[in-house]
């Protein structure tokens, strides 16, 4: 079973805006937010995912982007330095989770922005990590000698899309869900370069903006927000299982499914 | 000539096209590069590098390209400035942290140098940001959050001292031969130590082995304790025990200090010489119940010299006196080392390089040993200061109280004359 961190909406809110989905006063319904957030817990577990939960924290509205805690690779755990203020206090709950469930918590200098597997993921033993809006791309070079693997940089430039989980999505059997118009033409080349032309799957800009790269991928299930049909019969065709879960009021924050987990194994 | 700056740039810079990035923004902005170097990493895993020097036909241009380079990771050599990591918890450094060596080191913190404190070799540099100061630490001293120094940006360090160091000795190299004029060596050793008490420069140190004892050389080290050149003592249980047996029973490891014959029932004189400082509670307890009368530990307490016992597994006993905790040991050391101007280590291997580990490299060391090997596992294991001395405990502890002595009425002389006394 894969686990999966995850953290309850009960402080779900709109307090501030760091990114261009939110707008301050963006008022979300806590109870629809709720249903949201167990509606993809359930898809979740249908699928084979075991969400592991941690608590909520007042005052601390984005905690719900568990994507955000950290990287995490084998039982190492490279916790986020976020770029705003507004979202350095959920810093050492995150490292407190961590640390008290087995993980080796590990810390990335203090002038380096890092923000966790929201900026970095894995594809086979490669990670992929996007850069600018977010993430320093000292942090990469630290993370490569930290954890001993390759650490391929790429350049975001659509201030839409402002973490690398929002435009990027490796699947399994090598397989990847992107939107190529979110980087610049050298992350595309490195893209291209790293994944053959029938393993990606590039999205149209409106399902990008349905945050359809910004999914759950468990085996051959896909668990995203709702988008296109188009879309979800490529992934059918490619041999993948698309599950839709209305994911609405935390896009409103600029996150999804992918936003409000994080694989731990 | 045109404004020029080296940059310099890490990771997988080729996979990710990063450096091509930076090349073509060079150019795109109208300044030119050079490759200065470029080193490839080996294994898919392994990071590359490239040194570039970036110029342009205006200091305007040239910042303008810095900048724009500077967010793909090519920085400036000179903006290297220390990066700092937080301890993920007590007795644990972040990954990556900077292992200091025992030159004076200084850090560059916001565009200044300031210096590191309680310079130490294997230590992580803890830094406290507000107040602009920074420490070297043990990984035992380490505290959950503490802000710690990482990778390589922004450190320097300066072996000038050594230099010196070796000037006052320069009769002597740093090859441990047993072919040197041992009574001249001694005379220079004497003179220093005499130098270093008359200005004030800072404490001397002894480490002792219990060898200093076995030799029957306690009375000529009492001597110098009395003479003022000892300032701290370091040494383990056995020298103190061998001493205080000497002192009680006239035997050194059960053998006899007036005719050097074994002693019979002398083999367990230093678990009584054990047990007799335990009745009084420590060393100091029985030098002032007149219990112990004669020998390096009683002449320490009558004159105040600091003494450090640490101890070790094969100790027998230990004396109460012995830290038995080595952290808490390293820790009383430490404090003694921050004020030392000269160590001078005798006949003990594993103390002297557990002390050369604490040393700055600004501390003049003197190894004397029997023994080369001694003084090449020191400065192979990093005390690279030290000066060694092949030679007998007893021949060097002798002649450098008589050399001391002569040394010190010489001063006398002088201050006589001149009036100054």
């Amino acid at each position: 079973m894969t686990k999966i961190l995850m953290c309850p909406p009960d402080y779900f809110s709109i307090d501030y805006a760091i990114n261009p989905w939110m707008k301050e006063g963006n008022g979300c319904d806590l109870q629809i937010t709720k249903e949201q957030w167990n509606s993809l817990v359930k898809t979740i577990q249908s699928v084979g995912g075991e969400p592991v939960v941690m608590d909520a924290q007042p005052k601390l509205p984005d905690l719900v982007f568990t994507a955000n805690a950290a990287l995490v690779y084998k039982k190492v755990a490279v916790i986020s330095r976020f770029r705003y203020e507004e979202r350095r206090p959920e810093e050492h709950f995150y490292a407190d989770w961590f640390r008290n469930n087995g993980f080796i918590v590990s810390l990335l200098p203090e002038e380096i922005s890092f923000e966790g597997a929201g900026d970095a993921l894995f594809s086979g033993d490669t990670l992929f990590s996007g850069y600018l809006p977010r993430t320093d791309i000292s942090s990469h070079s630290y993370i490569s000698n930290m954890l001993n693997i390759r650490v391929i940089s790429l350049e975001l430039v659509d201030p839409r899309f402002y973490h690398l989980d929002t435009c990027f999505c490796p699947l399994t059997d090598g397989y990847l869900l992107y939107f190529p118009q979110a980087f610049d033409e050298y992350a595309n080349q490195a893209i291209e370069t790293f994944f053959p032309e029938e393993k990606r799957i590039p999205v149209l800009e409106e399902e990008a903006c349905k945050f359809s790269c910004n999914a759950v991928n468990i085996g051959t299930h896909v668990i995203f927000n709702k988008t296109t049909d188009r879309l979800k019969n490529e992934l059918r065709r490619k041999g993948f299982q698309p599950h839709e879960v209305n994911l609405s009021e935390f896009i409103k924050s600029g996150g999804s499914s992918k936003c409000l987990t994080l694989k731990l194994d | 000539m045109k404004p020029s700056r080296t940059i310099e740039v890490e990771g997988h810079i080729f996979d990710s096209f990063i450096l091509q990035k930076i090349l073509d923004t060079i150019l795109e902005s109208k300044a030119e590069y050079l490759i200065e170097e470029i080193k490839l990493g080996k294994e898919k895993t392994s990071t590359s590098y490239a040194r570039l020097l970036v110029s342009a036909n205006n200091e305007s241009t040239l910042k303008d390209v810095l900048d724009r380079v500077k967010k793909h990771g090519a920085c400036e050599k000179s903006d290297e400035s220390v990066l700092l990591g937080a301890s993920p918890k007590d007795r644990t450094l972040p990954d990556g942290f900077y292992s200091t060596t025992n030159m004076i080191t200084e850090i560059l913190l916001d565009g200044d140098w300031i210096p590191v404190e309680d310079t130490a070799m294997d230590c992580a540099i803890v830094v406290d940001k507000a107040n602009r100061r920074s420490w070297c630490r043990k990984l035992s001293q380490i505290k959950q959050g503490d802000s710690v120094v990482m990778g390589h940006h922004g450190i320097r360090t300066q072996s000038i001292q050594k230099q010196q160091a070796k000037q006052e000795f320069s009769f002597m190299d740093s090859d441990v031969s047993s072919e040197k004029p041992k009574t001249l060596v001694i005379e220079k050793i004497a003179k220093r130590i005499a130098e270093i008490k008359r200005n004030g420069e800072g404490k001397v140190l002894f480490v002792l082995g219990p060898a200093v004892v076995h030799t029957k050389s306690q009375q000529a080290f009492t001597q110098m304790i009395e003479m003022g050149c000892v300032d701290y003592l370091f040494a383990g249980n056995a020298l103190a025990t061998h001493d205080i047996e000497a002192a009680l029973f006239g035997t050194s490891l059960g053998v006899s200090q007036k005719d050097g014959s074994v002693v019979e029932g002398g083999h367990s004189h230093h678990l009584r010489a054990i047990n007799k400082i335990h009745q009084f509670g420590g060393i100091e307890q029985a030098v002032a119940h007149g219990e112990l009368t004669t020998g390096i530990m009683h002449s320490c307490v009558k004159n105040g010299v600091d003494f450090v016992l640490a101890g070790s597994i094969r100790d027998d006993g230990p004396l109460p006196d012995v830290i038995t905790d080595t952290i808490a040991a390293q820790c009383e050391m430490r404090k003694r080392i921050k004020d030392t101007k000269m160590a001078v280590m005798v006949s003990t291997m594993l103390h002297s390089i557990a002390v050369g580990n604490l040393l700055p490299e600004y501390v003049e060391t003197i190894c004397v040993d029997i023994n080369p090997a001694v003084v090449t596992k020191l400065a192979d294991r990093g005390t690279s200061q030290a000066i060694g001395l092949v030679t007998d405990t007893e021949c060097f502890i002798k002649e450098l109280a008589q050399s001391l002595q002569r040394e010190l009425k010489d001063d006398q002389n002088i201050d006589v004359s001149t009036g100054l006394l």
